[in-house]
Parts: structure tokens; C-alpha cells; sequence
């Protein structure tokens, strides 16, 4: 029972750590939570079972086009509920824009694919009982996703560009960066990563249209948990949120898994609210 | 001329515009029972059961601007708890009646528990937390079969004769949705409402004003959790059999969008928006599979086009022209009446005051007395921790060493709450004003501290209340007539100008009857004319033996009103003393004044 809780519980986990770094991704250039992170997740369930299930295409032309597809709902993202609301960030005017986005994102998945959850295809066909392949893919997928973000963030232009404009965007812009193409592309990162979690972790939640609102939670907790904009929390949270919630299904039950979780983040809140990564915001006078 | 004369004759066909138009809803909510049929009866009390749900959060959304978007979790709450009290799944059969009180209370109960994170994070925390929460409730709903009948569903409440029929449960729901409509508009008029839409736009100056957040959100919280529940008991009976598919999401995108629609700041507005949210399905009927997908549309619409909403387009009071004549006539006779009731004679004293950010010290022992009458000026170079000062003083932020003495007890570090009570009044380097809120209205904020009705006699307009309200008003009045501003008394304050705002925020501080008085460069951005003004206005309060510091910039301005000054550079004084002297000190000079 013990292996079998933490084989879902890394998977789940991960998948959790990979919306959360959605978030962080579109927050580093923006200063804004969207709520289409989760939904993306969603999306990349959905369109990778679109894709093959219902085209027939192969694995290796199905992800880069689920990857592409959730790209364009990040940059979707950033024009239309973003952009226009960038001017009076102390509004919050974006909890608003993107939650309203991120409804129509599921509400035309709702009529177009359906509320019932569909099958989502076998990946590799590898592994049985605790080494399935749905318990590892997603963390296959987190590892590969954290590894790609230092090398981006480390060793190349671009990434030293987000790094910069998020440390400090007016600096950025004063040096001459191009903030607001950045800012488009750091939304595309979002969304592809986004629609990795959704399709890694698809045969774990399958094709289901209300996993958006699901994801837009559990995908938050180890953002607030491992404080806001830091991956490294994100992936740490996200594991430790996957275990303890498959912990407490086994040991509680389903109803009070959920409601064990959520007391969880009200107290984490509120005694650390800069979440256990995070430092602390300084005074607003 | 009387004191009340401007505000009256300037507020009142607002008034009667919004007094029209409840008298409207309310002859078309009792002629309805003789002209429509059961079916109208059934939309109609469904909107006075949506009302009673957003009247209460239009006190959280609306007015303290915190974004509860998964308010149908308290919904679905109510209503679980209200149909299985009654159906006495888990224990004996309660009666209908308490089983409805009883879900006002959970539904309290969980309005604070959810809301506890708005208490300090930043709101999309608090948003996300509602989001949680009510995808949580909906999972234990469907879950919890031996309560709650899992997806099968459970039966809601009958309420007794004669409430048991369609009129009659209309009549019921009426009367709630009337009375919650009375109630929380009297708390939005008062001292209450005012300090929620302060936290809601300036955090700070509400604080500086004895506005203590979590307190101030806890009461709205518990009323509009209370509302929540309430209406979710209504609604399972409306319903007579609910499953957990009645409570989607969409749902509180409904309620959210009708207090949107409404404006922020209003309640007639936030009403109307509830009657059209709730009449816009039956009318669209053939759009019913893309209905959320048009809510979520009309949300980015409201958000992105038009953000003031219903309130804002019949707000016809501030669409006309200002006064042309925009010359401030103080009347500083009128000061007085601002005198602070007791006052020592040196009431304010820092000793070695030390505060470091990591390694930089932006204050490095700082000694100085500010005597009763007395105006001190703090001049020094940019980043030489003057506005640090007067943020140590007002409890923003806590040094690491030394003292404050105030009216000869010492003041503790931090609390920025309680200084408003203590007497400590102050002003801003860039005005901090509730743009959306009338002059008069940001002037009383400053009376907050010295109010002590409860939240229950605002509610019900008790005559406590009532009486206290008159007062605040007249002396708001009082102080607007000395700084000169009484005619723009009933004007949104974000109509005014910059220097405008300065001499309000004077009148704002001055409503709590300071005895230290702090002015952050309060002559920036003002014309010579201006400024010789606010040189007679300060003289005149320090005259009453309020004890003024003054941080500014403008060297002439401080070396002809103050009676001390005290420079800082890098966080140490560099000279303290009397103006002749301190001008012609060889440092200072070198250091800021410039040969």
C-alpha cells in the first residue's frame, strides 16, 4: 500500500508541480495569476486524446502539437486577458479577466468534447501494477521540464532576458528588452508546460473537461506553499501536496482527502504566508 | 448660510434617482402576485433569492474589493444544510425555520474560515481560497452519500403555511430579500462602509485612520456568509430537490457578474444587476447550452469595457461641470472646533531611534521633541529618512532601537491602527484619497477612530448610531468649510485637483482632532498662492496647540512657518535648531541647501 501511495502520489504530484510552475511562468514576466493555468493542464488531456485517439496520429506528432496548441492558449491568454489589464495591476482586474477566459476555455470544452471524462491513450504501453507508466510519466515529464527551465534560465539569452525582466521590469525595459515580446513568449512557455502536465499526467486523469477547475487549484497549493515565482518550491510543494493527499485518501477516504488539503492550505497561509521558498514582501508605504 | 446647505441641495437628485427607482421595484414586487402567473412567481423569488446571496457579498466584492468568486460554495452549504436538518438524515427532523438559522450560521461560520487568508494575503490568494473551496464542497456533496444523497440528491425544505405556496414562499423570500436590502445599505452609509471601500482603494490611510482590517473584514464576512447560507436554504426549498449539479461554478459567476454589472460602491446598482442576471436565461432560453459561455464573456466585457458599471452610467450628480470658481477660501476660525481635547506640552519625543533594512541604516539615531503648538520642520536631502520618520511614528514600520514617548506614555513600534485613537493624524507624499467616494465621505473617514457605534447599530440604524453618524457629518462639514473645499462637499473626490487633495487629506487628519499633526511635503506641487495659503491653514492648527511636523522640500515654505527644524542626512540630524540658525549652518548648507 505504502509503495502504490507513493507511486500515485509522486504522479499526481508532479503533475500538481507542473501546473504551479504554469503559474509561476506566466508570473515572472506579468506580476499576474491567471487562472487559465489550470485550464491549459486541462486542454493538454483533452487535445492529446483528440489528437490521437480521435485523428490517429502518432505520439511524436501528437505532443508537439498538443504543446503548440496550449502554447497559443498562453499567448491567447496574454492578449486578451493580460495585456489590458496590465495598467492597473493594483485593481487585481486580472483575477477577473482571466478567470472569465479561463471559463469560456471550459465551457467550449464542455460542448464541443463533452462533460463526460474520455479515455486517454496508452503512451509506450510500458510497466505494470506501481511501475504503470502513468505513475511515471509525469514525473518524467517534471524532471525533463525543470532541467529544460535551468539550462533556458542558465545558459541562454533568452532566458537571462525573462530572468531580468521579471527581477525588474522597468531595468529591463531601460536596457532595451523587448518586455513586451518577452512577456508573449514567456505566456507560450506557460502554456506548452502547461499542456505537458495535462497530457503526462492524461492517463491519470483522463480527457475530462473539469479537470481545468481541479488543476486551477491543486496546482495553486504548492505555489502558495513554495511562495510565489519560485520553481524550486513549486516542484517540492507539488510533490509533497500529491503525497499527503494520496495519503489521506488511503488512510481517510476520498471526501476528507480533499477537505484535509484544504485546511492545509488555510493554515499554511496563514502562518507562512510567503510560502516556506519565498521572502517576505516588504512594507507598501 | 448653513452648514448643511451645499451637500444637500448638491446630493439630492441622486438621491431621488435611487429613491425612484426602489420605489419602482418595490411596486412592481407587490403588484406582481395579482398580474403574473405561478411561473413568474418562480423567477422572481428566484432573484430575491440570488439578492439576498450578493446584497451580502456586494459587501465583500463591492465594497471592501475582495474577490470571493466561489461564493456558491456557502450557496450549496445553506442548502445542504437546510434540507438535511429537515429531513433529519443524521439526527431528529428540525424545524425548517431554525434549520434555516442554523445554516445562516454554518454558513458564517465558513464565511470567515475561507476568508481568513484575505485577513493578510494579497487577494488572489483570498480568490483562489473561495475557488478551493467551492470545488471541495461540491466533491463532499457528491461524496458524502449517507448525508447528502451523493448524486441522487436530497429533498429541500417546506416551509409552513402560509409560505408553502408559490405566492406565499414569494411573499417570504420578499420580505428577506427587502430587509437584507435595508440592512446592508444602512452599513454601506455608515462609518462601516466607509472604512471597506477605504481598505478597498487606500489600505494605508484607512489604517492611519483607525481602520483595522481584519476586524473591519471579519464583520462583513460573518454578515455575507450568514446572507449566503440563508439563501441557500431558500433556494433548496425554491428548488424542492437539490443535487450537486445545481451548484456549478457559473453560478457565482452569476453573482459576481450582477455586482460587476451593478458598479462597485453601490447598492441599487449590484440589485439591478441581480434582477436582469436572473431574468437574462429565461429570455435567452434557445442559448441555454452556451449561457456560461456567454457569462464568462459578459465577465471579460464588464471587466475590460466597463468597469464602473450600472451605478457609474446613473450617476448623473458627477457628470456635470464643477464649479468654475476653484479658489480655496479658508476659514480658519472654523479650526477650533479640531483643538484636541487634552494636550501635553511636548507630546511627542524620539530617543535614538535606529531602523535598518539588512544593512543599509535609513535611520541612525535620531533624537528629537516636538513641543505642543510648535511647527517643526524636517528638511534633508532625498533618501536622508525624513518620510522613514514619519513612517516609524505612524507604525509602519518598527525600529530596531530606541523610544517614542507620546502624551508622555510610551509609544509602542508598529500598530499604525491605533494611532488615529492616540492622536496622531498625518498626510501623504502622494495624496491618498478614495478616488470613487465623495469629498464628505473621505473627510468622515478621518472620524473613525473616535466612533464606537457597533456594527449591529449601523445595521439597523439604531438611534446611537444615527446620532453619531449627524455628528461626524457636521464636523466633516466643519473642517471641509476651513480648509475651503465645502463646495465640492458632495463631488467624487477623484474630480479634484492635486492641490485639492492636498488641503482634504489636511481636513481628513484633522477630523480626529490631532495633538501631532504629520505633513508629508504637503507643499509639492502647489502654486505660490497655494502654498501661502497652506502656510495659514498650518499656522492656524498648530495654533490650537497641535503639534505639527513637517516634512518638505521647499526651503522658503519651512523657513517661514516653522518654529524649529531639524535636517537629516543619511539617517543621522545633522542640525536642529531654530530656522535663522539652522539656515545658516556651514553643513547643512554644504550638505543641502546649497551656498
Amino acid at each position: 500500500m505504502l509503495a502504490t501511495i507513493i507511486a500515485s502520489g509522486l504522479a499526481t504530484g508532479a503533475v500538481y508541480a507542473l501546473v504551479g510552475i504554469t503559474y509561476n511562468t506566466m508570473y515572472a514576466t506579468s506580476r499576474v495569476m491567471s487562472f487559465t493555468a489550470g485550464q491549459v493542464g486541462m486542454l493538454g488531456g483533452v487535445l492529446g486524446s483528440l489528437y490521437m485517439i480521435v485523428w490517429g496520429l502518432p505520439l511524436l506528432l501528437a505532443l508537439p502539437l498538443v504543446l503548440a496548441s496550449c502554447a497559443l492558449i498562453g499567448v491567447i491568454t496574454e492578449y486578451v486577458a493580460v495585456r489590458p489589464v496590465l495598467k492597473s495591476l493594483e485593481q487585481h482586474l486580472y483575477v477577473l479577466s482571466t478567470l472569465a477566459l479561463s471559463l469560456m476555455f471550459q465551457q467550449v470544452t464542455a460542448i464541443e468534447w463533452g462533460t463526460e471524462p474520455r479515455p486517454f491513450p496508452k503512451l509506450f504501453g510500458l510497466g505494470t501494477g506501481i511501475y504503470d507508466e502513468k505513475f511515471w510519466i509525469p514525473v518524467i515529464a517534471c524532471i525533463l521540464t525543470i532541467a529544460g527551465l535551468e539550462y533556458l534560465y542558465r545558459y541562454t539569452l533568452v532566458g537571462r532576458a525573462f530572468v531580468a525582466v521579471a527581477e525588474d521590469n522597468y531595468a529591463a525595459q531601460a536596457l532595451g528588452l523587448p518586455e513586451r515580446n518577452l512577456r508573449i513568449a514567456s505566456y507560450a512557455l506557460a502554456g506548452a508546460i502547461g499542456g505537458l502536465a495535462g497530457f503526462s499526467g492524461g492517463e491519470l486523469m483522463l480527457a475530462f473537461f473539469a479537470n481545468g477547475a481541479v488543476l486551477n487549484f491543486y496546482g495553486f497549493v504548492p505555489v502558495a506553499l513554495g511562495g510565489l515565482g519560485n520553481n524550486k518550491g513549486a516542484v517540492i510543494g507539488g510533490l509533497a501536496l500529491g503525497l499527503f493527499q494520496q495519503a489521506a485518501n488511503f488512510m481517510v477516504g476520498g471526501i476528507f482527502a480533499s477537505v484535509a488539503v484544504f485546511a492545509l492550505f488555510i493554515i499554511v497561509l496563514l502562518f507562512v504566508p510567503q510560502g516556506f521558498f519565498g521572502s517576505a514582501t516588504a512594507r507598501r508605504v | 448660510m448653513s452648514l448643511a446647505a451645499p451637500t444637500h441641495t448638491a446630493s439630492s437628485d441622486f438621491l431621488t434617482a435611487n429613491r425612484l427607482t426602489y420605489c419602482g421595484l418595490l411596486i412592481v414586487a407587490l403588484s406582481l402576485p395579482w398580474v403574473g402567473n405561478d411561473y413568474w412567481a418562480l423567477i422572481a423569488t428566484r432573484a430575491a433569492i440570488y439578492w439576498v446571496l450578493v446584497s451580502g457579498l456586494n459587501l465583500v466584492v463591492g465594497y471592501a474589493g475582495q474577490l470571493a468568486i466561489g461564493y456558491v460554495a456557502l450557496l450549496t452549504l445553506g442548502a445542504y444544510t437546510t434540507s438535511v436538518l429537515t429531513a433529519g438524515n443524521v439526527m431528529p427532523p428540525v424545524h425548517p425555520y431554525i434549520a434555516l438559522m442554523i445554516a445562516g450560521l454554518t454558513g458564517a461560520f465558513f464565511g470567515v474560515f475561507i476568508g481568513l487568508p484575505a485577513l493578510r494575503l494579497r487577494t488572489f490568494y483570498f480568490a483562489m481560497t473561495t475557488l478551493g473551496f467551492a470545488t471541495i464542497v461540491t466533491q463532499v456533496a457528491l461524496a458524502w452519500q449517507s448525508v447528502t444523497g451523493g448524486g441522487i440528491g436530497i429533498t429541500g425544505p417546506e416551509f409552513p403555511a402560509p409560505f408553502n405556496s408559490a405566492w406565499g414562499f414569494y411573499a417570504f423570500c420578499m420580505g428577506i430579500a427587502a430587509l437584507c436590502t435595508w440592512m446592508t445599505s444602512n452599513v454601506a452609509h455608515s462609518r462601516h462602509g466607509r472604512a471597506l471601500v477605504a481598505i478597498r482603494d487606500v489600505e494605508v490611510a484607512a489604517e492611519s485612520s483607525g481602520v483595522y482590517k481584519p476586524h473591519a473584514l471579519i464583520k462583513v464576512f460573518i454578515i455575507a456568509g450568514m446572507l449566503a447560507g440563508i439563501s441557500g436554504g431558500l433556494f433548496a426549498s425554491l428548488q424542492t430537490y437539490i443535487t450537486p449539479d445545481a451548484f456549478t461554478f457559473e453560478l457565482s459567476v452569476l453573482f459576481f457578474i450582477s455586482i460587476l454589472i451593478g458598479g462597485r460602491g453601490s447598492i441599487i446598482g449590484p440589485l439591478l444587476g441581480t434582477i436582469i442576471l436572473t431574468l437574462l436565461p429565461e429570455i435567452a432560453a434557445p442559448l441555454a447550452a452556451w449561457s456560461n459561455f456567454l457569462y464568462a464573456v459578459l465577465l471579460l466585457v464588464i471587466v475590460l469595457a466597463m468597469p464602473g458599471g450600472i451605478a457609474a452610467l446613473i450617476d448623473f450628480e458627477n457628470k456635470k461641470a464643477l464649479h468654475s470658481d476653484r479658489n480655496l477660501v479658508l476659514d480658519v476660525d472654523l479650526l477650533g472646533a479640531f483643538k484636541p481635547e487634552t494636550q501635553q506640552s511636548q507630546p511627542l519625543e524620539l530617543k535614538g531611534i535606529r531602523l535598518q533594512f539588512g544593512a543599509l541604516r535609513a535611520i541612525d539615531g535620531l533624537d528629537f521633541q516636538v513641543k505642543s503648538g510648535e511647527i517643526h520642520g524636517l528638511i534633508g536631502p532625498n533618501g536622508s529618512g525624513k518620510t522613514t520618520t514619519l513612517n516609524v511614528i505612524s507604525g509602519f514600520y518598527s525600529p530596531q532601537f530606541g523610544q517614542m514617548v507620546f502624551d508622555g506614555q510610551a509609544l509602542p513600534a508598529g500598530l499604525p491602527h491605533l494611532r488615529a485613537g492616540l492622536g496622531i493624524g498625518r498626510t501623504y507624499q502622494t495624496p491618498k484619497i478614495v478616488g470613487e467616494a465623495s469629498v464628505l465621505d473621505n473627510v468622515m473617514l478621518g472620524g473613525i477612530a473616535s466612533s464606537d457605534t457597533h456594527f449591529i447599530e449601523a445595521a439597523l440604524t439604531l438611534p446611537r448610531a444615527i446620532a453619531e453618524e449627524q455628528k461626524k457629518r457636521h464636523d466633516a462639514l466643519q473642517a471641509l468649510r476651513a480648509v475651503g473645499l465645502d463646495k465640492f462637499a458632495s463631488v467624487r473626490a477623484d474630480r479634484l485637483q492635486h492641490s485639492e487633495l492636498r488641503f482634504l487629506e489636511i481636513a481628513r487628519a484633522l477630523m480626529g482632532r490631532p495633538k501631532l499633526l504629520m505633513l508629508d511635503e504637503p507643499a509639492a506641487g502647489l502654486s505660490v498662492e497655494e502654498i501661502k495659503k497652506l502656510g495659514e491653514l498650518i499656522k492656524g492648527v498648530a495654533k490650537n496647540g497641535t503639534a505639527i511636523l513637517l516634512v518638505e522640500h521647499h526651503a522658503d515654505f519651512i523657513f517661514s512657518i516653522c518654529d524649529h527644524v531639524t535636517v537629516l542626512n543619511l539617517g543621522k540630524p545633522l542640525a536642529s535648531d531654530i530656522p535663522s540658525v539652522v539656515r545658516v549652518h556651514k553643513e547643512v548648507v554644504s550638505a543641502y541647501l546649497g551656498a
